[in-house]
């Protein structure tokens, strides 16, 4: 397909977004204009009208219900008083910010057949760049859209979706990029992470997160094994403007349970990498798994801080990895400077000097079921963290889970699960889930909050004082993030499986959370 | 009772079939007497009122099941991120073509995808071992059914917790059907060794997500009462609780001292000291043949 170009892409009109006001998000807390609420991914807001002591009185301004059910797990984009949301799988929606009503949703024509192999028919978000949104769609698509009327601008094919490639995260825009990541680490893809130019559609670049023959870390892959190595790219990044440092998550190798077929440590799968993003190119890489067999993608959010360690600043990314370990890397060199559980694990006695963690025997999947922590969910997952610039605490939302793992067989066949075993989850009863505040620095447990499931809702920092999280019951809730303790609460009367935003509606602030299938919006 | 497939009582040594449902029977039947047979050898069951399985396909089947539906049905079909399957009725499937509708199709609004990779004879295996995963083993029971309902409704008093036909309490399981979902093995455990049989009630079939149903708890408020009965729900922030004279508590957690569950135990007392092993047997009989509306 062919990108149309808009006439009207040089004009100036009210509500534009340009690189300039996504770089300075966190100068503008009215919006929420990238999928983390900006470029460092901390989800940290300044506003603090709704603060410690009056969000007790918080209660729903509007609810906008999905028009057809689905697994609901976007976080909105706000500018210039409209609400953009994604709807499952793909259909974009927005809604006018001080009412909730529709103004316009565009729903992407798909096969009935639309592949989602090894995860649900979702998607978490959009990007907003200029006058346009961008979301790529479950069968592959980068889609522009006008953001005033859902107009279709351009439409570019990303990757084969009959291969078992589809999109499921938000884009990240950058200044004349749309930055975008791929899904089907379960399919035996062979992973990337794209950059297209707005206005053209046109391909800018491509970063293959498996190396091919000749190119340095190919030699971590037995034989041909990392051309369906999987590695892919499904949670949005972070980016560094002064670095020109893009930082992203890359998932599990395939397949995911029967390492026999990729010896090796299979290089960049769970690893966070960081790219030049005028070309793509790979700067640094750090993994965090190397020969994972567990399914722990490291597409969890990389939280970009500066903060003094030993007594000198750094730049610093910090990740809750789904593997059980909280860390802390340079984010210019990639250097690791510390790693602590921040959960339940049994497959690593702890990590080495250089941050690999050393692995336990006996810990591998099998045919009988091996009994690890954490479950192949992970004790993070794509939910959100967010880090307070006040406290200096970083939160995540953890998940106490642990599942025997099995190992099987396993032939590659283009467009189906490339798996080698799977999982059997200790769930209900047996498992749970924690809201836990670390130090950033040393990755030590402040404080808890019990949870009575293992959480698939992200947090949100905000200077009142709180952090807003949810719950798989249905709660949607405030604490106090110095202390923990909880300050407000309401019963959403469906799963919460999406991140919280906070913005203002004229003056008001508001916070937002995807509940069920409904989108909720709060106020005072 | 379901009807009982000629083929596979015949060539099935127990004197009752394997049941999953009334409507599944057909395909069950053939799973069960591959079962029963073994799973040695390609062994065709051969009946014009069952499909065809073969120990061989039901293998199959197993193979393709954890390759395709063990990531979120569990390895073993016992729930994760999606439902467990270990059970003998599924809701989306009420029957052979259901099952292999939900298999080939999905189920639309939820996340259970279609499988149109699956070749006819992949659906048929697939349902097969799905079907094979609820399955209840029903022995005979030397009891006398009419005399062990006398003594349900007598001085045992079941109905004081449970719902028989409509009528009873909530304090455990409705047992309408409870012939049809339960194997007489498990009745007699639940009968003398009610914890054990919660145990394992607990690790197969589960109710909600993993979650124990009928779970044992204490609560004690911060000023200083006392509630002590079977959890109805949770989450984080609160939790309801039924208690023995079925009045239902609303409990926000932070207003809690203490909730203490007790895992393993049931609130129902046993049987097997309570009653004459003739007595056991005849209320055995009974329950084994509650099958609700077969």
């Amino acid at each position: 397909m062919c990108f149309v170009v808009s006439t009207s892409f040089s004009r100036i009109a009210e509500g534009q977004a340009p690189y300039a006001r996504i770089r300075d998000a966190e100068r503008e807390p009215g919006s929420w204009l990238t999928y983390s609420g900006s470029y460092r991914s901390q989800r940290f807001s300044t506003l603090r009208q709704i603060n410690v002591a009056n969000v007790a009185s918080l209660k729903p301004v509007w609810v906008y219900q999905l028009r057809s059910p689905g697994t609901f797990e976007a976080s909105p984009i706000v500018a210039d008083g409209i609400i953009h949301i994604v709807e499952p799988p793909s259909t974009v929606t927005a809604l006018d910010l001080r009412t909730g009503r529709q103004l316009w949703s565009w729903r992407p024509s798909m096969p009935r057949d639309v592949k989602a192999l090894g995860f649900p028919k979702t998607n978490r978000g959009m990007a907003i760049l200029d006058e346009m949104v961008f979301v790529g769609t479950l069968d592959a698509h980068l889609v522009a859209l006008d953001a005033k009327t859902g107009a279709v601008r351009g439409d570019v094919v990303v990757a084969d979706n009959k291969t078992g490639h589809a999109i499921t995260c938000a884009p990240l825009a950058l200044d004349g990029k749309i930055i975008i990541g791929i899904s089907g680490g379960e399919a035996g893809i062979r992973g990337f992470l794209d950059a297209y130019e707005p206005s053209t559609g046109k391909r800018l670049w491509r970063f293959w997160t498996t190396p091919a023959t000749g190119e340095p870390g190919n030699e971590t892959w037995g034989g041909d094994s990392w051309k369906r190595g999987g590695g892919a790219t499904w949670v949005t990044g972070s980016y560094d403007p002064e670095l020109n440092l893009l930082h992203w998550g890359i998932g599990n190798p395939g397949p995911d349970w029967n390492g026999d077929v990729r010896p090796g440590d299979n290089l960049h799968t769970c690893a966070l990498v960081a790219l030049d993003a005028s070309m793509g190119k790979l700067k640094w890489h750090f993994q965090f798994t190397p020969h994972d067999t567990h399914d722990w993608d490291a597409n969890q959010i990389p939280v970009l801080v500066d903060a003094a360690i030993g007594g000198r600043m750094r730049k610093l990314v910090a990740m809750a990895n789904r593997n059980a370990f909280y860390y802390l890397l340079d984010r210019e060199t990639g250097e690791f400077l510390m790693g602590v559980p921040f959960a339940k694990q049994n497959w690593a006695k702890g990590l080495d000097a250089r941050g690999r963690p050393i692995v336990l025997p006996n810990t591998e999947p099998s045919e009988k079921g091996t009994l690890v922590f954490p479950s192949l969910q992970g004790a993070a997952n794509w939910h959100s963290p967010s880090y307070s610039p006040m406290t200096g605490l970083f939160y995540v939302a953890a998940r106490e889970m642990g599942s025997y793992y099995f190992k099987t067989e396993v032939e590659f066949e283009p467009g189906s699960l490339y798996l080698g075993g799977g999982e059997q989850a200790l769930s209900g009863d047996q498992s749970s889930g924690a809201v836990r505040a670390l130090d950033l620095t040393t990755g030590q447990m402040k404080w808890e909050f019990r949870l009575h499931s293992p959480p698939w809702a992200g947090l949100m920092a905000a200077a009142g004082g709180l952090l807003f999280g949810g719950t798989n019951e249905g709660n949607f809730f405030a604490l106090d993030a110095q202390t923990g303790k909880t300050l407000w609460e309401f019963q959403a009367g469906g799963p919460i499986r999406a991140n919280p935003v906070t913005f203002l509606a004229g003056e008001q602030q508001r916070v937002a959370i995807a509940a069920g299938n409904a989108l909720f919006v709060f106020g005072l | 009772m379901g009807s009982c497939p000629a083929a596979s009582c015949k060539r099935v040594p127990f004197p009752k079939p394997l049941v999953k449902t009334r409507a599944l029977v057909n395909l069950c039947a053939a799973v069960a007497a591959v079962m029963v047979i073994g799973l040695i050898a390609a062994q065709p069951v051969l009946s014009k009122d069952s499909p065809d399985i073969t120990s061989d396909e039901l293998a199959r089947g197993k193979r393709l099941f954890q390759n395709y539906c063990g990531r979120c049905h569990g390895m073993r079909g016992a729930g994760g991120l999606g439902p467990s399957l270990a059970r003998v009725s599924l809701r989306h499937a009420p029957d052979q073509a259901g099952l292999m509708s939900v298999i080939s199709n999905g189920i639309p609004g939820t996340e259970m995808p279609g499988t149109w990779a699956f070749s006819s004879a992949d659906t048929k295996a697939v349902a097969a071992y799905v079907c094979s995963l609820g399955q209840v083993v029903q022995t005979p029971t030397m009891g006398d059914r009419f005399r062990g309902e006398a003594i349900c409704n007598g001085k045992r008093a079941c109905a004081t917790c449970h719902i028989i036909r409509g009528i009873g309490g909530t304090r455990g399981p409705d047992l309408t059907d409870v012939g049809r979902r339960r194997g007489s093995d498990h009745l007699r455990r639940a009968l003398v060794d009610p914890g054990a049989a919660h145990r394992e009630e607990s690790s197969e079939e589960l109710s909600v997500w993993g979650y124990v149903r009928f779970l044992s708890v204490r609560a004690a408020t911060l000023d200083g009462r006392g509630i002590e009965g079977v959890r109805v729900n949770e989450d984080a922030f609160t939790i309801q609780i039924r208690d023995a004279e079925n009045r239902l508590y609303s409990l926000r957690k932070a207003e809690l001292k203490e909730v203490r569950k007790e895992f393993g135990k049931s609130i129902m007392p046993s049987y097997g000291s309570i009653l004459s092993d003739g007595e056991l047997e005849d209320l055995l009989a009974y329950l084994a043949g509650l099958r609700g509306n077969e």
